[in-house]
């Protein structure tokens, strides 16, 4: 059921197994502020979130510095029981970098709270009070109906309630107040010609919504309750049981929802709202590696379903930009290539004149993502990140906590959904200032010098708990093996392409070895990802075919293979191993390959091509953070 | 598939650790509201709500004003297939 994006927080990674631990150690740490809002930015449930917001809430009482959280007074009022939105609210809070103090209102005391200048609320100091007013509260009636004049006459009466209690909190307690549209029930007394019929519930509630929204005085907020129960369904929304045992005004399920939309909004007031979206190439904007599969490899739109769902994607991207939001580009990926389909391929929405700045290089994300956030002086915390690499998505949230990095579904159809889930750009208006943004940024997609490094990927690799498997071909892998060894381009060495059926052969050539690797991290299982094969040549063995996906580049990958290569060839009887690189168009990236694994150079050719050899009793000592399976 | 009084026990003990941030809750099957430090109406709502999440069950607001004890709980969790 698709609702469960938003009952479970879907764009935020799964809470950690050991959450009430991280939850003390937090409180217990020097910054208990960053590691209450790190804590925060997981997917919780009710019970978790309320855990989070004692925690708060103790650590308040011991007076303990909570920055570079901004502290927010909210006051809370409402004709249901608004104790459940409290624990929600507080610990959503701390996600987007607030430390909420709520001001509970008496229980449907809602009209004496905002007009009586002696309020608890009012005397409080608030920042903001939330309305939580549903129709229960609302003095809206079926008594007209049929009747437009009496019908309009309610709304107005009704919206007018609403706005003199945010009057009342403007003028007595000098607080903006969030006032909240309406979820309408699901039971339609007039069945389908109900929104036909003025003073229907379903008249007077979309009647209400557009005035409520109309007349919201400056400064104040709306909260679209609507727009939340409209999303996850009216049926869910509503629980009546709930209501009926306990006055709770909305199912359970969507506290975590709820609370995140109301943390959202108190953000967009203290400026916490993200300015930019930085977008990943490969398999994110298009279905496909470019590096690869060339500009007729990649896939987008052109009626395929994924490549659709790719399209669709930049759709969003290109509607984020209308409205003001910078875009951005980090892949890796050589520059030239990564901006061939911006260039090139007929089918993409995103041009580089859309593009603020264009990062393509084989530099860590998170250097690039400090590059940018520096190049448009915009902080690094109004940065959101949206790429399909769970490594990479990974590395970013721990090398800079304070960018937004949503989390992906397996399939791509749900990017686009995913992304605007995350609420990452809640906006408290919109002017011909955010409207002409998007040009005063565009200029024309530059690309910037990397200085310092972000980032520690030395520890990150050590935490991926790696595990890379060495196999020779067997029948299994052909499959894999034959494509890899057809389609890989860029980290080849030798593009040697042969068919499946030669594949088949080398199974049982004892002049060669063969190897299939595996790579397995704590985030996924990237399958095979790279092939190799040794050529028994004289008293030495030579690397006929060396291949890699780039997708595991930066990793070890390349120095637990020649580890293993070199004590294959020692355990052969080898004396020497010996590597070669031919050039084509899309390889230059493993020109100096050999070099760097300490290879020594034997000979240059004109054509470019170069032998290299290293002793088989070279010991590699660089740390390779993977564990090793070896089968067959 | 129905579990065994034993199995449910134990995932009740979990969601009472979850939902009361407390380790040493001690649960038998006469357990009852006033044993339990915290355990207002308000909590109630909350032990209901994680419970019916836990168990893929929805309770009537009948069923839950009969519940005396946790005995009496488990009893309706296992009536809705727990």
């Amino acid at each position: 059921m698709s609702a469960e994006i938003y009952s479970e927080l879907r764009w935020l990674p799964k809470a950690p197994e050991d959450f009430r631990k991280r939850c003390e150690a937090a409180a217990a740490s020097d910054t208990p502020g960053s590691s209450l809002r790190l804590l925060a930015g997981h997917g919780l449930d009710e019970n978790q979130l309320t855990r989070l917001a004692r925690t708060l809430a103790k650590l308040r009482t011991e007076a303990r510095d909570l920055s570079p959280l901004a502290p927010l007074k909210l006051g809370i009022v409402s004709n249901s029981t608004s104790d459940f939105l409290i624990p929600t609210i507080v610990a959503s809070g701390l996600r987007h970098g607030l430390a909420i103090e709520c001001v509970a209102g008496h229980y449907d005391q809602v009209v004496q709270s905002a007009l009586d200048p002696s309020s608890d609320i009012n005397r409080a100091g608030c920042d903001a009070v939330l309305i939580a007013v549903d129709l229960h509260g609302l003095p809206l009636s079926l008594a007209d109906l049929g009747n437009a004049e009496a019908a309009t006459a309610q709304v107005e009466k009704a919206v007018g309630y609403i706005q003199s209690i945010a009057q009342g909190f403007r003028t007595h307690g000098k607080a903006a107040s969030l006032v909240q549209t309406l979820a309408r029930p699901p039971e339609l007394l007039f069945g389908n010609m109900e929104r036909t019929v003025p003073g229907s519930i379903a008249w007077l509630v979309d009647h209400f919504n557009r005035r409520l929204a109309e007349t919201l005085a400056k400064g104040d907020l709306l909260l679209d309750v609507a727009g939340m129960a409209e999303t996850v369904g009216l049926a869910n929304w509503l629980d009546p049981t709930l209501w009926n045992l306990a006055k709770v005004p909305f199912s359970g399920n969507y506290l975590p929802f709820y609370g995140d939309q109301v943390g959202r909004l108190l953000g967009a007031l203290r400026g916490k709202s993200r300015r930019t979206l930085i977008m990943d190439l490969d398999n994110t904007l298009w279905h496909g590696v470019i590096g690869d599969d060339g500009l007729k490899g990649i896939v987008i739109g052109q009626g395929d379903a994924t490549g659709e769902a790719h399209l669709e994607l930049q759709q969003g991207a290109m509607a984020l930009r209308e409205r003001g939001v910078v875009l951005a580009v980090s892949s890796k990926n050589d520059d030239d290539v990564a901006r061939g389909p911006f260039r090139d391929h007929p089918d993409m929405l995103l041009r580089e004149e859309h593009l603020a700045v264009f990062q393509a290089n084989w530099n860590d994300k998170a250097t690039n993502i400090a590059a940018i956030s520096k190049e448009l002086s915009l902080g690094i915390d109004a940065m959101t990140f949206i790429d399909d690499n769970p490594f990479e998505r990974n590395f970013v949230r721990e090398s800079l906590p304070t960018v937004a990095v949503p989390e992906l579904p397996e399939d791509p159809a749900l990017y686009a959904r995913t992304l605007f889930a995350g609420g990452y750009f809640e906006a408290l208006a919109f002017s011909d200032e955010d409207r002409g943004r998007a040009d005063f940024y565009r200029d024309n997609a530059r690309r910037l010098e990397l200085q310092e490094q972000a980032g520690d990927l030395e520890g990150y690799l050590r935490s991926l708990e790696m595990e890379i498997t060495f196999q020779p071909f067997e029948p299994v892998g052909r499959a894999r093996i034959a494509q890899l060894i057809g389609k890989s381009n860029q980290f080849n060495l030798t593009t040697r392409r042969y068919t499946e059926a030669q594949v088949e052969a080398m199974e049982n050539d004892p002049d060669l070895f063969t190897l299939q690797v595996r790579l397995k991290d704590r985030f996924s299982d990237n399958g095979m990802i790279s092939v190799i094969i040794g050529r028994k040549t004289g008293e030495d063995w030579e690397i006929d075919t060396w291949l890699m996906s780039c997708r595991v580049l930066g990793r070890r990958v390349e120095n637990a293979v020649l580890r293993e290569v070199i004590d294959i060839a020692r355990s052969k009887g080898a004396r020497k191993l010996i590597g070669r690189y031919i050039p084509t168009e899309r390889n230059g990236m493993v020109r100096d390959h050999y070099e760097k694994l300490d290879f020594t150079p034997v000979s240059t050719l004109e054509s470019g091509e170069s032998a290299w050899e290293i002793p088989t009793d070279y010991d590699v000592t660089i740390p390779i953070p993977m564990s090793v399976v070896r089968l067959g | 598939m129905a579990s065994s009084d034993e199995a449910i026990m134990e995932k009740l003990g979990d969601i009472f650790i979850d939902v009361f941030d407390d380790d040493e809750i001690a649960l038998t099957l006469e357990t009852t509201a006033s044993d339990v430090d915290g355990w207002d109406s308000l909590t109630h709502i909350r032990l209901m709500l994680t419970v019916e999440r836990a168990f893929g069950a929805k309770f009537s607001a009948t069923e839950i004003g009969k519940l005396k004890n946790i005995g009496d709980l488990v009893a309706l969790i296992r009536q809705h297939g727990g």
